[in-house]
């Protein structure tokens, strides 16, 4: 008991400077050139669906983490955001990463589409396409898509423009941080067809937390 | 429709093939080509008693963790050797598998039917208890294969049976190379001590070594097995995009850990060796000081 309440009175106040910290960035920036986070990710951390830009909340804090750091790289090409990942300091990204990953996934309205597109999308990510090797997307995003802990991140609650975008860009080459280039490989098997299937779908899916070991 | 074209198609190329032979007899001989066969699609599976049966036994394939749990002892599914549900060609796909049976196993040195052999699935590749014959599990998977099989010729080696064997590397398979290999493209999925991922208590990404993996006595086992399986399937999604002597290598090492005891141990290491694991196989081997298949 001594030690819970001795472990418990040395480690919350660091914990809860890393939050308050994560929290003044998301809403205010840093003041060292990175804006608030929230101004594209929204105040609840759902992203800005139309724009595209993703949600965050939920996601595992790994995957956020390593995204920041291949912005600044140059590694994950993003002319918005590697100016801001620039500005924030190893410490800011992981105090960043794990708030959005502790945030609940935000319920997000479903954005509706064509019940026979739903199905196909439906059966890409449950099944896959196996004759033309694409397996199903929660073969590695896990199940539901809730993602899986480091590199496979949640994509189900993910807009359709974030996730066809995304899909089109590891097409063309302009996205080419995924390990082992699985989602190359997965993307330019893609058609189309099954792009806007699978991304409505997922869209639409159920929302689930991240955070999967 | 499609269906019956494909099988059609499949059956003249049987009978082609068949001709090819018999005239090779009096001519030049000539290759003969494995028939090609495309199993029914999954949504044609009949919405009736015997349809239930065989969705039956293809939720016991993909999740026999759940489905088949009794006769399990790992972390496996089916599936996870199997792809696609048993129906991806190189990765042992059941209607490859279901025209072959019965067979003569040099295993056990039997005549074995189809059943017996996925019995064996059951005691090597998920360490687990055989279903018996008769178990409504068996009956499952038998009437899923059976059904997927519709239309394949009995007896014929199809296109894409089994898992396409792999010819000898040019130099001799390393577990260091096997090593580099495993941690630039495998240990994403597989983890770092090759435990796998689960996720919510379920095996996403299968262990490949360890005490929740297949055991000594998988096919799987056999580093000529796995290098096959994973030149054509591995990573997933990127089949083929390893050259075969870096699936002989990353075979090689993952094959160089511990596993479970083979069931047909015969309370010696050097007996079962000498008996069941004579070739493609690391079993009583000495690797990093330790001998595999020892530590139980």
């Amino acid at each position: 008991m001594k030690h819970i309440l001795l472990a418990a009175m040395t480690c919350i106040p660091l914990m809860a400077q890393a939050d308050d910290a994560a929290r003044t960035i998301t809403t205010q920036g840093n003041k060292q050139g990175a804006t608030a986070c929230m101004a594209c990710h929204g105040a609840d951390g759902g992203g800005t669906a139309a724009a595209g830009f993703p949600r965050l909340a939920g996601l595992n804090a790994a995957y956020i983490a390593r995204q920041l750091h291949d912005f600044r790289s140059g590694k994950r090409n993003n002319p918005l955001m590697q100016p801001i990942a620039k500005a924030l300091s190893d410490t800011e990204i992981q105090q960043v990463a794990a708030y959005y990953a502790a945030m609940p996934a935000p319920a997000a309205a479903p954005a509706g589409g064509d019940p026979a597109l739903l199905r196909k999308g439906e059966a890409l990510a449950t099944t896959g396409d196996w004759n033309h090797e694409i397996p199903a997307c929660f073969q590695c995003h896990g199940p539901a898509g809730k993602g899986i802990e480091p590199d496979f991140p949640a994509i189900t609650g993910q807009s359709a423009v974030y996730i066809s975008n995304q899909i089109a860009a590891w097409k063309s080459g302009a996205r080419a941080n995924d390990p082992v280039g699985l989602m190359k490989s997965v993307a330019t098997k893609l058609s189309a067809d099954q792009v806007k299937a699978v991304s409505t779908y997922l869209a639409n899916h159920p929302l689930t937390n991240g955070n999967q070991q | 429709m499609k269906n019956t074209i494909a099988t059609a198609m499949a059956l003249a190329l049987f009978a082609m093939s068949g001709m090819t032979a018999a005239a090779s007899k009096t001519t030049t001989p000539e290759p003969v080509k494995a028939p090609v066969f495309t199993p029914p699609s999954e949504d044609s599976i009949p919405n009736d008693e015997f349809g239930q049966i065989v969705r039956q036994g293809k939720n016991i394939f993909d999740d026999t963790q759940h489905y088949a749990k009794q006769y399990v002892g790992n972390s496996l599914n089916c599936v996870n050797c199997h792809l696609a549900s048993g129906r991806k060609p190189d990765s042992a796909p059941l209607w490859g598998a279901y025209v072959r049976y019965p067979a003569y196993r040099a295993k056990n040195k039997k005549v074995n039917t189809f059943e017996q052999r996925i019995q064996g699935c059951f005691k090597f590749s998920m360490n687990g208890k055989a279903p018996s014959a008769d178990s409504p599990e068996m009956i499952a998977l038998v009437t899923y294969s059976y059904w997927m099989a519709n239309g394949a010729p009995v007896g014929a080696k199809l296109d894409g049976a089994g898992y396409k064997a792999l010819p000898k590397p040019a130099i001799a398979p390393d577990f260091n190379r096997g090593k580099a290999i495993y941690a630039a493209s495998c240990q994403i999925c597989h983890g770092a001590d090759g435990e796998g991922k689960k996720v919510d208590g379920k095996t996403i990404f299968p262990p490949l070594w360890g005490s929740e993996s297949f055991n000594w006595g998988a096919g799987m086992h056999q580093i000529n097995n796995a290098a096959a399986f994973i030149k054509a399937n591995m990573p997933l999604s990127k089949g083929n995009t390893l050259t075969d002597q870096e699936a002989w290598d990353v075979a090689t090492f993952v094959m160089s850990h511990e596993r479970p005891q083979d069931p047909r141990f015969k309370g010696s290491l050097e007996e079962t060796k000498k008996e069941f694991h004579n070739e493609n196989c690391k079993y009583g081997e000495t690797v990093n000081g330790k001998v595999l298949g020892g530590a139980h």
